[in-house]
Formats: C-alpha cells, sequence, structure tokens
C-alpha cells in the first residue's frame, strides 16, 4: 500500500486502486489527482477510484474527477468509480460523469469488471 | 431529492465557496484557478479558462483548464468589439448560435477547435475586464436557462475578485511609490539640515563642527534611553538645528575670543528663543524640534534660559541635547582655553548632575560610550568624535563605570523621593 501525503492507493496488476478521502475538496482532490497521474505515468492502464470512505463530493472536486477522466482518456486507461454513496450517486447522474465512467458497487466488483473489459483505444 | 434540489444546493455550496475565494487577497493566480474550478465543477464542464482584457488589444490568460492557453493568449480585440459585449445576452455567446461578426465570428472557429462552446463576457461596472470560456457540459447535455443564471453569477464574481485584486495591486504601487517619495524628502530633509548646521557653524569660526557633533551625540544618547528610530532621527535633527537662533545673533559676539560683557552675553542669550521662532513656522517630519533648539540652555536647578524651567518642566529631548551641547564645549578646544581632560569631564558631568543634567541622560550617555570603548559596540562614533588618543587609558573604563553607577543611585534616589512627595501630597 503507498500513500500519498493521506491519498491510499495500491495496484493490482496494471490497475491502480486510489481511494479518495471522506470530503473530496480542492485540497484532497489535487492529491487524487496527483496519485492518479503519478500511477498512469508508472503505466498503470486502468483507475479503480474508491469513494467508500467520502462522504461529500464539492464542485471542485468534481471540476478536478473530470481533469482524471481526461487525463486517462489521453493515456488509453480507463477510470472505474467505486463504492460512491448515494448522495454522490445522486450527483454524478446528475452532473453527467456516469455518462463517462462506469461505477461498480465496490472495488472486486470494479477491479472484475476491468479485467473483462479490453483496454481502451489510446487518444492522442 | 429531486435533481432540481440537488443541483440548487450542488450550486449553492459552490457559490459559497467561491465568494470565499475571490475575497481571498493572497495568491491571485491561486484564486483565479480555483475560481475556474468552481465553476467548471458546479456544472460539470470538461475545460474553460479565464483571460483578462490587456491595455492593448492582448489578453492575457489567468487561469486555464484543459485549454491550450497559447490559442487563447493569441486572441485579440479591439475597442469598437468591446462595446457590444458587455449587454449580450448568454444565448447569443454559446458559439454554435453566435454572431459571425466581431470578436466572437472571428475567432469562432478557433474557439471551437479549442473545445470551447461558450464566451462569456467578464463585466465590472459596465467594463468589459476579460472573458470566461467553456467547454461542453460532460453530460453532452445542452446549457439550460438556469445554467446560463448560474454562470452569469459566477462569472460576475470572478470578475469581481480579479477587478479587486488588480485595484489592490495599483494601492499596494501607489503606497510604494509614495513610501519612496516620503523617503527621499526625509532625505532632502535631513542633507539640508545638515547643510544649514553646517552654514550655523561656520559663523563661529571656533566650534566649526559643533551643530553636526551635538547631533550624532544626541542621537547615541537617544538610541541608548531605548528611543524608536523615529524619534532618534528627530533628536539628531534637534541636535543639528540646537544653535540655529545664533544666526541672528552679531557674529563679533559670537566670535569673541575671550569672555564677552553683560550686554553681550544678554544678546547671545537670545538664541535659543531666536531659534525656536525660525523653527516653529517649519513642518518637521519630527516632533518638537522647536522646543528642543528652545530649552537646550535651560537647567534642571531652573537657572537656565530662556525660560528658566525646571526639571519636569524641561522635555527630556531638550535635556539630551543640552548634553549633547554642554559635553561637545568641554571636549573641543576654545579660543581661550584647550579642551579638558575626560576626567575632568566625567568630573563636572557628576558635579553638575541634577542641577543642570538630567541623572538618567547622563547615564545613558556613560553607558554608550563605555560600549565603545569596551568593544561591546563595533561602531565606534564617539571615539572618532573625540580624535585620536582622548578615551584611551585604563582609567577611562573605571571613570566611566563609576559614573554609571552614580548616575543609577541618584535616578533611583530621585524617584523614591518622588514617590515619598507624591504619598505626602
Amino acid at each position: 500500500m503507498e500513500t500519498n501525503t493521506t491519498i491510499r492507493s495500491h495496484c493490482v496488476g496494471t490497475t491502480a486502486v486510489v481511494y479518495a478521502s471522506d470530503y473530496l475538496n480542492k485540497l484532497t482532490g489535487e492529491r487524487i489527482e496527483r496519485e492518479c497521474r503519478r500511477q498512469l505515468d508508472s503505466g498503470c492502464r486502468a483507475l479503480v477510484i474508491d469513494f467508500s470512505d467520502t462522504e461529500l463530493v464539492n464542485s471542485i472536486g468534481v471540476s478536478i474527477l473530470l481533469g482524471i477522466i481526461d487525463v486517462a482518456e489521453r493515456n488509453g486507461a480507463e477510470v472505474v468509480f467505486s463504492d460512491v454513496n448515494n448522495q454522490t450517486r445522486a450527483l454524478f447522474d446528475m452532473l453527467g460523469l456516469t455518462r463517462l465512467v462506469a461505477v461498480a458497487k465496490d472495488e472486486n466488483e470494479a477491479l472484475t469488471s476491468l479485467s473483462l473489459t479490453p483496454p481502451p483505444p489510446a487518444v492522442n | 431529492m429531486d435533481q432540481s434540489n440537488q443541483q440548487l444546493i450542488h450550486t449553492f455550496g459552490a457559490l459559497a465557496d467561491l465568494g470565499q475565494e475571490v475575497a481571498n487577497t493572497g495568491d491571485f493566480n491561486e484564486m483565479v484557478q480555483t475560481s475556474i474550478h468552481l465553476l467548471l465543477g458546479t456544472l460539470a464542464l470538461r475545460r474553460g479558462a479565464v483571460v483578462e482584457c490587456g491595455s492593448a488589444a492582448s489578453m492575457d490568460c489567468v487561469a486555464v483548464w484543459g485549454v491550450d492557453r497559447s490559442s487563447i493568449e493569441a486572441l485579440e480585440i479591439c475597442d469598437e468589439e468591446k462595446a457590444p459585449l458587455v449587454d449580450a445576452t448568454l444565448n447569443s455567446l454559446l458559439l454554435k448560435n453566435g454572431s459571425t461578426n466581431g470578436f466572437i465570428g472571428r475567432y469562432r472557429d478557433t474557439l471551437i477547435a479549442n473545445g470551447i462552446a461558450l464566451v462569456i463576457p467578464m463585466v465590472v461596472r459596465s467594463e468589459l475586464k476579460g472573458f470566461v470560456f467553456l467547454g461542453e457540459k460532460a453530460s453532452g447535455a445542452e446549457f439550460t436557462t438556469e445554467d446560463f443564471d448560474t454562470i452569469r453569477a459566477m462569472t460576475r464574481h470572478i470578475g469581481v475578485g480579479i477587478h479587486t485584486h488588480r485595484l489592490l495591486e495599483q494601492v499596494a504601487q501607489r503606497a510604494a511609490e509614495n513610501r519612496r517619495l516620503y523617503e527621499e524628502l526625509r532625505a532632502i530633509y535631513r542633507d539640508t539640515v545638515r547643510a544649514f548646521a553646517a552654514a550655523i557653524d561656520i559663523k563661529d569660526k571656533y566650534t566649526q563642527g559643533h551643530s553636526e557633533r551635538v547631533g550624532k551625540y544626541s542621537e547615541i544618547i537617544a538610541r541608548e534611553l531605548g528611543w524608536s528610530e523615529d524619534e532618534v532621527e528627530g533628536i539628531q535633527i534637534a541636535g543639528y538645528l540646537h544653535d540655529v537662533g545664533k544666526l541672528v545673533v552679531d557674529r563679533d559676539i559670537i566670535n569673541a575670543p575671550y569672555h564677552i560683557n553683560a550686554k553681550q552675553s544678554s544678546e547671545l542669550s537670545r538664541h535659543p528663543s531666536a531659534g525656536y521662532e525660525i523653527l516653529a513656522p517649519i513642518n518637521h517630519p519630527y516632533a518638537d524640534i522647536p522646543l528642543m533648539a528652545k530649552y537646550h540652555h535651560e537647567r534642571l536647578d531652573g537657572r537656565g534660559y530662556p525660560d528658566g524651567l525646571v526639571d519636569e518642566q524641561i522635555p527630556l529631548g531638550a535635556k539630551i541635547v543640552s548634553l549633547a551641547d554642554s559635553f561637545d564645549a568641554m571636549t573641543t578646544d576654545r579660543p581661550y582655553r584647550r579642551r579638558r581632560s575626560f576626567e575632568d569631564v566625567v568630573q563636572d558631568l557628576r558635579q553638575n548632575s541634577g542641577t543642570q543634567f538630567d541623572y538618567s541622560v547622563v547615564g545613558a550617555f556613560a553607558r554608550a560610550i563605555l560600549k565603545e570603548v569596551s568593544g561591546e559596540t563595533k561602531e565606534r562614533r564617539i571615539v572618532k568624535l573625540l580624535g585620536k588618543g582622548y578615551l584611551e587609558g585604563e582609567q577611562v573604563s573605571t571613570l566611566l563605570t563609576d559614573l554609571i553607577a552614580d548616575m543609577e543611585r541618584a535616578t533611583q534616589n530621585k524617584k523614591q523621593e518622588q514617590s515619598a512627595g507624591a504619598g505626602n501630597s
């Protein structure tokens, strides 16, 4: 298990699982973004962002998640959100984030779904 | 919770965060970058930028997210293109609907190629300050009327934040410029005063450099007494100017080689009051300079002039200048005598403390001299003013140490007498 200040993450094969903190705001969002970029730079082909600890996501958090999705797309990596609470799920649905990424029940389901999915083509 | 309520809560949260952010006067770039993040996150937009209109036609990209900065900074807008954008409706600024004329028309293809869907003018007090460029919604959905309202409100917030920051920058620049000018004026004032002091001393061929030395001794004593830098500068000026009243005294009296008669003495005694009259109309940057000149010949025992004030009636600054003046008179050659030995001077100070000189002022001066003699202070200004050899010898430190002890004791006794007197009354 690696940490980026307070951000936990670990790798399963070429998939990185990054755990979002309890409140996804500017400070924690930037840490998650850095960690995701680091994982993609070190060769990860998929990202699972786990929200099991997350109670709240604010606007900056949403913007940063969109940035992570963008970067992942450019790197040809897939992004899956896991263990999203109802309130956050409703927010992601309302803003259309769930049209861009799959949402899994938990980390295991996310990892399983990724193992069944062929890798997306890289976007130049 | 239905979706419209949820959107409302999400937007309110973003507006509250944005309000807090634009009020942050710290890091400007951070403020704008966070603001665009908040706007993008409110509606889940994938890209955006904030640009400021420069002084000419150029644009300065102050925050960018997911957009190529150089393509945005290559845009230019002329003054005639600004006016129609101030009142433009957001719907007309949607690039796919937008005008083919003016700024939008000119750059529509470039902006669309950069993923921009909407161009919002940033207007503050009816003046176009810049733009917020926004990309499509992540969901691919169309912008709604509510989205436009949110975008307009948040853009206004960002515009005000940028405008306020720029105003504060201007204020800070002007304050810095004023400070610099003020420092220059003070330097000119100081130089003028020093030149004036030299002019005063030239009138008296036997005491050349006296005013400058009195200024320096006064400054040293005040610093030893713990005065602020501003007060120290003030008393230095007072020292330079303390004899300005001599300009109105007959040159023959000032330069009389031996003792002067009663009439001449009375004429010479006018100089503190004359000095006050010369200095009082001037708006000095320091307090009480005219009074220090007026009272530098007053004595604690009331036998001084011009007003015969006693102890507490005499301003401390005047007591300092008085000591500096007498010390310089004792330690420089005069036409009718050589300067006195340091031992003799110390004896004079001890003897006249409490009647002519203030104990605490004499004590402070003795401490300052001792610090130089003992090497406690690197700067040896008093030693230099007195000339080589004057403060040499083992007995100098002993003389000063004893004088300091005597002055401390006397100061203490005086305080006790004063508090006992206050108790009795």
